[in-house]
């Protein structure tokens, strides 16, 4: 059954490897829904978050293709239950509407909207949370005269790791353990969702 | 820097002012490169530049065409276990790379290829000659990198030689724009790489897999062993040879595992896959334990999966973590360079025999031998020359000690099923990608890198044709390739797919090819036709001996198949004898 799942690259900053990563989804038609790239905790190393909609057998084959890359340190894959995870929208609206209609308003601030913006012809509001939420204003905004709308990636935090700094270390060494140089992904599937 | 501040910083290496097109030269020679296959052109004329002053230390061969300039690299890189190394120019040059990378890639070869590049700063201005190779060659690539700066060409191709050769092999590519390969730098000597934190050749080896493996290899009744290039690439054949000894293990190779094991060695019961040989494809489906070394069960390898060896428990020995459970799932992975793993494996197996189940091995060889091998190895006087009896003198008169690089199609089915071998190292084919045109440059590239032996290469009418240019090669240097075209005058193995499965619908095999010899003659390279089974062993000693390259075509039947097949689609058990 196919799923929701957030996979979460550490990579070297390299120029092509966004390509190079890309294609591996796109050669197994794979739609990438949601992609970020951001540093990471540790110095120097890169973070992509990918969410893919996918059968888990499909990711966990996918996941082992990725880390193989020269430049990828490691690869985690997790489900919803396993992250806590934010996407960004922005909204654009008609400041007049807003400044007249008390309902519109009253809807912002329950959807938790922060103005970012403010200006004589536009106002721009920003919510933070989950794609239901980010997806829902767009719905009540629309009949007032939304202007533009725009949504980040994903970005996801794993709720059981302890970050990267000491792993890196541990890639750092020339002989490193064996959790590090052997694939996390066999017969360890408590490995792969726990970090 | 200047050399003087280099000295002030304490350094004792000097460092001079070179060019980034000398530093390509001095760091090819630091790795030990000899021989370098490629084309000049625009983009890469600094390059062949610096090399004018290395003629005597690194010998350039021209190609006809940078497609055979890669093949000549992976024939060279297959049979020397070192690494084939590519010039090509930018724009079509780097293009004309791509099949032979997809190839490499697939067959895990290790290349590395040098692209010239337009000048940085006219990168994505659509310049002459300009394509974006590095995203060409993306997916076709281990590793590819751009070169903009003379003083990042040492490190990016130190780094290329290592990522193309350590671990599970693979082709790189290293573009370098026309400025860098111009600019002079401060070259303080080359400098091997030896690690990168983001890259693990090889998986630590764990321990207690290797014992769960001898635990349920040992307890097998019924053991099989499946291998493939592994064993070659890891350098592993001996070790290999005392696991499959010491456990009295029957052993049947894939297509790129051929020559791993003596072909006649008593335990090689041999080949894999859609013509492979009966009883590795139907014993696998009765084996308890499948051991496989070395290979990545390819769809030709298993048929329909649903249907491969679901009674057994598989051991798949890999170097490449991603293998494992890609296509069959592992009951033990047991993960690491072979090299490493097989000894360890074999130190705890129980010595041991299975005469009953090698049983079964002879008696599904002699069903094949009477339905299919004699009358391929020996047709009846009124039939036309088989591919097969073609090996068979080709075996007599070598004696199984000739590298044989094959094109793609029926006669390469047909070789990989009868050419004999006592070495290693010693079948070159194009197996993954199934490159037609493969065979000629390949088996070029082989004569360069195993000089003091036998070359023949094989090839049907239609892959010759895709890359025959490159007998200007052979005419240049004069390189003592043999020559066969098995000639049936059809592209002989769609020919057999559109018999089978298409009602003798044979849209467009119908190839016809120019007269050989006197192609072969306007290189200057001698050569000869046969069609007479009573000429056929003669002809194939004169051209063994005729010393220098020689061409022979042989006319082979024009419509015979190749069997025992596995029909796609179809499970391994229900492989087809006729």
């Amino acid at each position: 059954m196919k799923e929701e799942f957030t996979i979460t690259a550490y990579t070297e900053n390299q120029v092509g490897l966004l390509t190079r990563l890309s294609a591996m989804f796109s050669r197994r038609k794979i739609n990438i829904e949601s992609l970020n790239t951001s540093p990471s905790e540790a110095t120097d190393i890169f973070r992509f978050t990918i969410v893919i909609r996918e059968t888990e057998e499909v990711v966990r084959k996918l996941v082992r293709q990725v880390e193989k890359q020269v430049e990828v340190l490691k690869v985690y894959f997790n489900t919803d239950t396993e992250i806590v995870w934010q996407e960004v929208a922005l909204y654009k609206v008609p400041t007049d509407v807003i400044a007249e209609k008390v309902k519109v308003e009253r809807l912002l601030r329950e959807h938790g909207a922060r103005a970012v913006v403010i200006r004589k012809d536009y106002t721009v509001f920003e919510v933070t949370g989950h794609r239901e939420e980010t997806d829902n204003l767009v719905q009540v905004l629309e009949p007032f005269g939304l202007i533009e709308f725009v949504r980040s990636g994903r970005i996801a935090i794993i709720k059981a790791s302890n970050g990267f700094h000491e792993k890196l270390r541990e890639f750092e060494e020339e002989n490193p353990g064996e959790e590090t140089s052997t694939n996390l992904y066999l017969n360890q599937k408590e490995a792969v969702f726990s970090m | 820097m200047t050399a003087t501040q280099t000295k002030t910083a304490g350094q004792t290496t000097p460092t001079e002012q070179i060019s980034g097109s000398e530093i390509v030269i001095r760091a090819l020679l630091a790795e030990g490169v000899e021989t370098v296959f490629g084309y000049p052109g625009g983009a890469i004329m600094p390059i062949y530049d610096a090399l004018f002053d290395y003629q005597e230390q690194l010998h350039h061969v021209l190609v006809r065409h940078e497609q055979g300039g890669i093949h000549a690299a992976q024939g060279f890189a297959r049979v020397s276990g070192k690494t084939g190394v590519v010039f090509a120019t930018s724009g079509p040059g780097a293009t004309n790379l791509v099949t032979g990378l997809a190839d490499a890639m697939i067959d895990s070869t290790p290349l590395v290829c040098i692209t010239g590049q337009v000048f940085a700063h006219l990168l994505g201005t659509d310049a002459f000659q300009e394509v974006d190779v590095i995203n060409i060659t993306t997916p076709v690539t281990k590793w590819n990198f751009q070169v903009t700066d003379a003083s990042e060409i040492a490190p990016a191709l130190a780094k290329a030689f290592f990522i193309a050769k350590s671990g599970r092999p693979g082709p790189v590519v290293v573009d370098i724009t026309k400025n860098a390969q111009i600019q002079e730098t401060d070259f303080a000597g080359y400098e091997p790489c030896k690690f990168l934190r983001s890259y693990r050749p090889k998986p630590i080896v764990r321990t207690e897999y290797i014992r769960e493996a001898a635990d349920l290899i040992n307890a097998a009744k019924r053991p099989f062993v499946l291998f493939g290039q592994g064993v070659i690439l890891g350098n592993a054949e001996r070790e290999f040879q005392d696991f499959i000894e010491k456990g009295g293990f029957p052993a049947a190779w894939t297509l790129l595992g051929l020559s791993a094991l003596p072909t006649e060695h008593p335990l090689n019961v041999g080949m894999l896959g859609m013509h492979g040989n009966y009883g590795p494809n139907v014993l696998t489906n009765e084996c308890d334990v499948l051991i496989a070394v070395g290979m990545r069960f390819d769809d030709r390898v298993t048929g329909r999966l649903d249907r491969y060896a679901r009674q057994a428990k598989v051991v798949h020995l890999d170097i490449d973590p991603s293998e494992i459970d890609k296509n069959v799932k592992a009951d033990v992975p047991v993960w690491g360079d072979c090299k490493e793993t097989l000894p360890l494996l074999t130190a705890l197996l129980e010595p041991k025999t299975h005469p009953e189940w090698l049983q079964r091995f002879r008696e599904h060889d002699l069903e094949e031998a009477t339905q299919v091998i004699f009358d391929e190895l020996h047709p009846a006087e009124n039939r036309e020359l088989t591919m097969g009896e073609v090996l068979r003198y080709l075996n007599e008169l070598t004696d199984g000690e000739a590298i044989v690089v094959t094109d793609v199609g029926q006669h390469q089915m047909v070789a990989s099923r009868y050419a004999k071998f006592r070495q290693t190292r010693s079948n070159v084919t194009s197996g993954g990608a199934g490159t037609m045109g493969f065979a000629l440059p390949a088996a070029i590239g082989a004569k360069f890198g195993a000089p003091d032996r036998t070359v023949v290469a094989i090839a049907g009418d239609g892959g010759f044709q895709m890359t025959m240019q490159e007998l200007g090669v052979i005419q240049q240097e004069g390189t003592a390739v043999k020559i066969m075209i098995l000639n049936n005058r059809f592209l002989g193995m769609v020919r057999q797919w559109q018999e089978l499965f298409l009602n003798r619908r044979y849209s467009f095999t119908d190839i016809v090819s120019p007269d050989f010899v006197k192609v072969a003659e306007a290189y200057g390279i001698r050569g000869a036709q046969v069609s007479e089974r009573s000429n056929l062993k003669n002809a194939i000693q004169t051209m063994l001996e005729t010393p220098g390259p020689y061409l022979l075509e042989v006319l082979v039947g024009k419509e015979n198949n190749v069997f025992p097949m596995v029909p796609q689609g179809c499970g391994v058990g229900e492989i087809r004898l006729r």
